[in-house]
């Protein structure tokens, strides 16, 4: 089970992806899946137990999301 | 820049296919260079643009509105009183605060300017004539206590003096990529500090941004908001690396080099009897930027003469700001501008006083 963030900007995207991956965890980029968004851009996935944790460290520096969601 | 062109190349945020997100991240770690370079917590505010100008109109159209009042120093830029004075047309007012004819700005001076209801202070951070630093701490103190905000045109210091935007206070810095930072030409930005509201601040280009593509108005997010189009991004990967370049030397190790080798060149120019150098003379009251002109010379004969028989390069004439050249009393005749840099060497240096004495006492 993944969960996947998604982002207003891919600059946003990429900052989250910066800040995770220096906090050792493992986050991919990947194109956002058309059923959560009729954007185009770039989403971030990672291991559904970690998204808890991930949620945090976004808050700790006021970095919003545009959303999280769980993919099984 | 030729890793963004053999390897990326995508355009960035229009798609998520791995060159896109590739240049994208090449981008991205630009913004977070810059940021770092300013002690920026936030890389979104980072706004990359073509160059200064582009990031200063954007500052200053996209802040000021009819009513509105502004003050700026009397050594600024055309790239500062061009837009200040197409505003005032439009019904913002302007207030110029005199330099000394070093250059130099009195905080107190400009502290009588800021009457209540200012909305912003603009100020060069250091003169491109006469290299003369201006108090932007003080200022940024001044405009907060009149509830106003601090613009500052850093095209003359980023890569050359230590810029804390925090600690300075600085609400709104603009840097070209070009100068001090290394990077190639057609690149440059517009920091914003935490103190900006982007609600009061509208962008000068709308368009496509590569994200909320449902929505036909600008994205009121940071730094989209502000960046419509393809960003350049070649250029952005080699301010990036310029910036890597200058950080891994120290800025302030920078500025310590470039220190000796304007007080050489200063010294040297001042020696010589017809010779007339401007600015401080105080060298921590200034940038390595010297001009001067030469009692009986025109600047565009001194030019071509440093250029065609001493391969030595400079510029002459008003440096595109009029308002320094009249604080300091060389309009419309302008200097002759000399910039060594951290590449230039004292036996340059040396060189060109020797070349100059020579070009003055024939």
């Amino acid at each position: 089970m993944v969960g996947v963030f998604l982002f207003h900007t891919t600059s946003a995207a990429f900052r989250a992806e910066k800040l995770l991956k220096d906090a050792g965890l493992a986050v991919k980029l990947i194109p956002t899946p058309r059923q959560f968004s009729s954007d185009c851009g770039i989403a971030l996935q990672l291991d559904w137990s970690e998204t808890e944790r991930a949620q945090s460290l976004l808050a700790d520096v006021a970095l919003e999301h545009a959303g999280l969601h769980r993919i099984s | 820049m030729s890793e963004f062109l053999e390897l990326a190349g995508g355009n960035p945020g229009r798609s998520g296919h791995r060159l896109s997100v590739a240049a994208g991240r090449i981008i991205f770690d630009a913004r977070q260079a810059v940021a770092d370079l300013f002690n920026v917590a936030d890389p979104l505010r980072v706004i990359f643009t073509p160059n200064a100008t582009h990031a200063l109109n954007l500052a200053l159209r996209g802040l000021l509105r009819p009513g509105d009042r502004a003050v700026c120093s009397g050594i600024e830029h055309n790239a500062v009183m061009r837009p200040l004075r197409a505003l005032e047309r439009q019904g913002v007012q302007l207030t110029v605060v005199p330099c000394a004819p070093n250059g130099s700005l009195d905080p107190a001076e400009l502290a009588r300017a800021v009457i209540p209801g200012t909305r912003l202070i603009v100020l060069a951070h250091a003169s491109n004539v006469m290299g003369t630093i201006l108090p932007v701490g003080a200022a940024a103190a001044i405009a907060h206590s009149a509830g106003a905000l601090l613009l500052v045109d850093a095209a003359q210091t980023a890569g050359v003096l230590p810029i804390d935007m925090p600690a300075l206070g600085i609400d709104l810095l603009a840097f070209t990529g070009h100068k001090g930072l290394l990077g190639p030409p057609g690149t440059g930005g517009l920091v914003l500090g935490q103190g900006v509201d982007i609600a009061g601040l509208e962008p000068l280009v709308r368009g496509g941004t590569g994200s909320q593509s449902q929505r036909q108005e600008q994205p009121d997010d940071l730094p989209d908001k502000y960046e419509s189009g393809t960003p350049n991004g070649v250029g952005i990967a080699g301010l990036a690396a310029g910036i890597r370049f200058l950080a891994q030397r120290g800025v302030e190790s920078v500025r310590a080099d470039e220190l000796a080798l304007a007080r050489a060149l200063i010294e040297g120019l001042t020696a010589i009897p017809s010779v007339t150098v401007y600015g401080p003379a105080d060298l921590d009251q200034r940038t390595a930027v010297v001009s001067f002109t030469i009692a009986g010379w025109r600047v565009s004969e001194i030019g071509q003469r440093l250029d065609d028989e001493f391969d030595i390069l400079c510029r002459v004439g008003l440096h595109c700001a009029p308002a320094a050249h009249r604080t300091m009393s060389t309009f419309p005749e302008g200097t002759v501008r000399l910039a060594p840099g951290r590449f230039t060497t004292l036996e340059e240096i040396r060189r060109t006083v020797e070349v100059v004495r020579e070009i003055a006492e024939v």
